[in-house]
């Protein structure tokens, strides 16, 4: 277990469904801790806290990605 | 497949329209319904494909999205072969869908700006002992990074070599730049005017200072009140409701075209978003003025305050306090003013701070003991004596005898409004020093313009000796003002305001004020963007400026009614599109769409005006009351 902290920029969010279509394509990625899973509506921002060891920041952006949203920028804190 | 629709969203939405508007012309000017309705046909499938893919993405994450009831729609037009009506519903849903996220990146424009001041980019030493740009994520604490004229400091961190001056407006607001050399804070998003200095990184990002208030706007935006906790509760079972009723129409009374309408027209819509985007135009307002809102429930509370607890030092006035008096009653004066400073110059007390800055050349003695009593002062030994410096209170408490001459000089000076420390030697008052802090420049303009925004009760709570509060009470035309309280004696009276009913908020400097500031219902703190501020209230004002109290009020109330009239419109239409289903024939799910769509922007718009609302600064006010005279 290596648990880090990523912040993904998406593009602007617009409908709220697109909240939890996001929150659930976060928490579907192995790895992915499901409580720290946050959508930010408003910043269109997401933060997540992920295991290191099981996934990446590449797969966690896929997953939002494969949903058909845009991910600006992923970083790790 | 996804991304590649998510990257000519905006052409197909504008291909679909075309197509539409071509079939329109077809059907009117040519007659020819044959080739209209295979235009529409093909507008349709275009432009609900789109649609019908975010339905699915949304299902394989198990949410029923207001995609799948227009899927479903678009889908039962095509049964019944109403291809006009199934065209126009998906050309408006994702025209309608284009034009919420233009204007709600208007909406979020104020808390942009402010990330937009966040540096990217920051220059790095290497192995080598060169500077070299990386991306800001990749600093990291211990890091020595170069600034240079112009630039904006990457991180929080500390000069180690250079000087320079910083403009640190965007974090204490104070337009002055502040000179800053080996040693000094610096703060990220702060700009280096001139100079070139290297700094050692101690916070990154979310870390840093200014990433905090980020953060911190971020998710005020977010944070939801209980009203939208009851919309999203609400929504979640709405939207599979209306499937269920629109089946149930359907079977019946076997009519696909009034089971697809009540489809189109049940879209939540206006009411998911109106007050959302009401609460972040406001929050938005607010940070860009200096005033952070902790979220939006404290945005609706503070709109119906009743009472506003205000502490003194800091908050009503300047926060510098001066010596004005001093009354010797000892022969050796000199070493009197040497155990003083000695003692003083270990406090970070405003009063201890005023004097040391009085007494400047003195030389201090080591201090053997020192113990801070809260609120009354400080017990300490110096030269085997043991000195008490500190309000009546503290003496009091020590059996320390008040002779009449002091109490003479006492009752003068509180008369005259002075704040008073007294000082005993072995038992004997030997020092009284008056000291005295300016309030600041219009807040008795401040305090009248929240009166007259309706609140009941302006109360000052002080540590204050009771003589020196009821003068500036009397000045401010204040309800009620209490001297001689302790922190917890404040909060204290905060309890006491609430348990009458009131809706309390307490105004303080956020450093000893904390107990009141984290008990009342608002608390707001005058902060410089330090962390203690941030944290422990609800409400920051950031560059400690009591004008922006009355600001933040009317915002408050503002985007509170903001918010009711979104809730209103929003209703209204659900109201008249549902009866106009069953009252009138005019309404197909081309125009329910329509109308939904339409109520969707009249409610961003009109949140939007919240982005406007501008400083009500005293001077208007004062205008309006002459007016009014």
């Amino acid at each position: 277990m290596n648990m880090k902290k990523a912040v993904l920029q998406l593009e602007t969010l617009a409908c709220p469904t697109c909240m939890q279509k996001i929150t659930g394509a976060l928490k579907s990625v192995p790895g992915v801790d499901q409580e720290s899973v946050r959508v930010l509506f408003n910043a269109s921002k997401a933060k997540l806290t992920f295991d290191e060891t099981v996934t990446d920041i590449k797969d966690i952006r896929q997953a939002v990605v494969h949903i058909g949203y845009d991910v600006l920028k992923a970083s790790i804190q | 497949m996804q991304k590649w629709l998510l990257k000519n969203r905006q052409n197909i939405t504008f291909i679909t329209g075309l197509l539409v508007l071509l079939a329109l012309m077809m059907q009117w000017f040519f007659k020819n319904k044959q080739l209209a309705d295979l235009l529409l046909l093909l507008a349709s499938l275009i432009g609900g494909f789109p649609i019908l893919m975010q339905a699915i993405s949304a299902l394989k994450v198990k949410v029923i999205s207001i995609d799948l009831l227009v899927t479903i729609a678009i889908l039962g037009a095509f049964v019944i072969q109403e291809f006009e009506e199934s065209a126009i519903v998906a050309f408006l849903f994702l025209f309608g869908a284009y034009l919420e996220q233009k204007t709600l990146t208007k909406t979020r424009s104020a808390i942009q700006n402010l990330v937009a001041l966040t540096p990217s980019v920051a220059l790095r030493q290497n192995e080598e002992g060169n500077f070299e740009e990386v991306d800001i994520d990749e600093v990291g604490k211990g890091d020595r990074l170069l600034v240079k004229t112009g630039d904006k400091i990457p991180v929080d961190g500390k000069v180690i070599y250079g000087h320079g001056s910083v403009n640190e407006a965007s974090i204490t607001g104070e337009p002055l730049a502040i000179s800053k050399a080996i040693n000094d804070d610096v703060f990220a998003g702060t700009i280096l005017e001139d100079g070139t200095i290297q700094i050692e990184a101690e916070k990154v990002g979310e870390d840093s200072t200014f990433g905090k208030i980020i953060a911190l706007v971020e998710e005020a935006q977010d944070s939801k009140s209980s009203m939208e906790r009851f919309i999203d509760r609400f929504a979640k079972y709405y939207t599979p409701a209306i499937l269920v009723l629109s089946l149930l129409v359907f079977i019946f009374t076997q009519s696909i075209s009034l089971a697809i309408t009540i489809l189109v027209l049940g879209c939540p819509g206006a009411l998911v978003i109106g007050v959302p985007v009401s609460h972040v135009s406001g929050i938005g307002n607010g940070a860009r003025h200096g005033i952070l809102f902790k979220g939006s429930d404290v945005i609706s509370k503070f709109s119906h305050v009743d009472s506003i607890l205000f502490d003194k030092t800091g908050t009503l006035t300047y926060g510098n306090p001066e010596v004005i008096t001093t009354h010797y009653y000892q022969q050796d004066h000199h070493l009197i003013n040497r155990y003083l400073i000695s003692i003083e110059k270990e406090s970070s007390h405003p009063l201890a701070k005023a004097i040391v800055k009085y007494y400047q050349d003195v030389l201090t003695l080591p201090v053997s003991s020192t113990q801070v009593i809260s609120g009354s002062g400080i017990q300490a030994s110096v030269d085997a004596h043991d000195i008490l410096i500190g309000n009546r209170y503290l003496l009091h408490q020590s059996h320390v005898n008040i002779t009449d001459v002091v109490e003479q000089d006492l009752k003068t000076m509180e008369e005259d409004g002075q704040s008073i420390v007294l000082m005993a030697i072995d038992g004997q008052v030997a020092l009284v020093l008056g000291i005295r802090d300016q309030l600041r420049t219009g807040v008795k303009e401040d305090l009248q313009a929240l009166k007259k925004m309706g609140v009941k009760n302006l109360i000052l709570l002080s540590g204050d000796n009771q003589a020196t509060v009821d003068l500036i009470s009397k000045d401010l035309g204040l309800s009620k003002a209490y001297g001689n309280l302790l922190p917890e004696d404040k909060a204290d009276f905060v309890r006491k305001y609430q348990d009458r009913g009131d809706i309390v908020a307490f105004v303080g400097d956020g450093i000893n004020d904390s107990p009141s500031l984290a008990s009342a219902d608002i608390g707001i703190a005058m902060g410089n963007g330090t962390d203690v501020a941030i944290e422990t209230s609800n409400v920051v004002i950031m560059h400690s400026d009591f004008h922006k109290i009355p600001y933040a009020l009317s915002l408050a109330k503002r985007t509170t009614l903001n918010m009711i009239e979104n809730i209103v419109i929003a209703l209204m239409v659900v109201v008249v599109l549902l009866t106009s289903i069953f009252a009138s024939d005019f309404m197909n799910m081309a125009m329910g769409m329509f109308v939904h769509e339409a109520s969707i922007l009249v409610v961003i718009l009109n949140a939007m005006r919240l982005l406007k609302h501008h400083k009500l600064d005293r001077n208007q006010l004062l205008i309006k009351d002459l007016q009014v005279n």
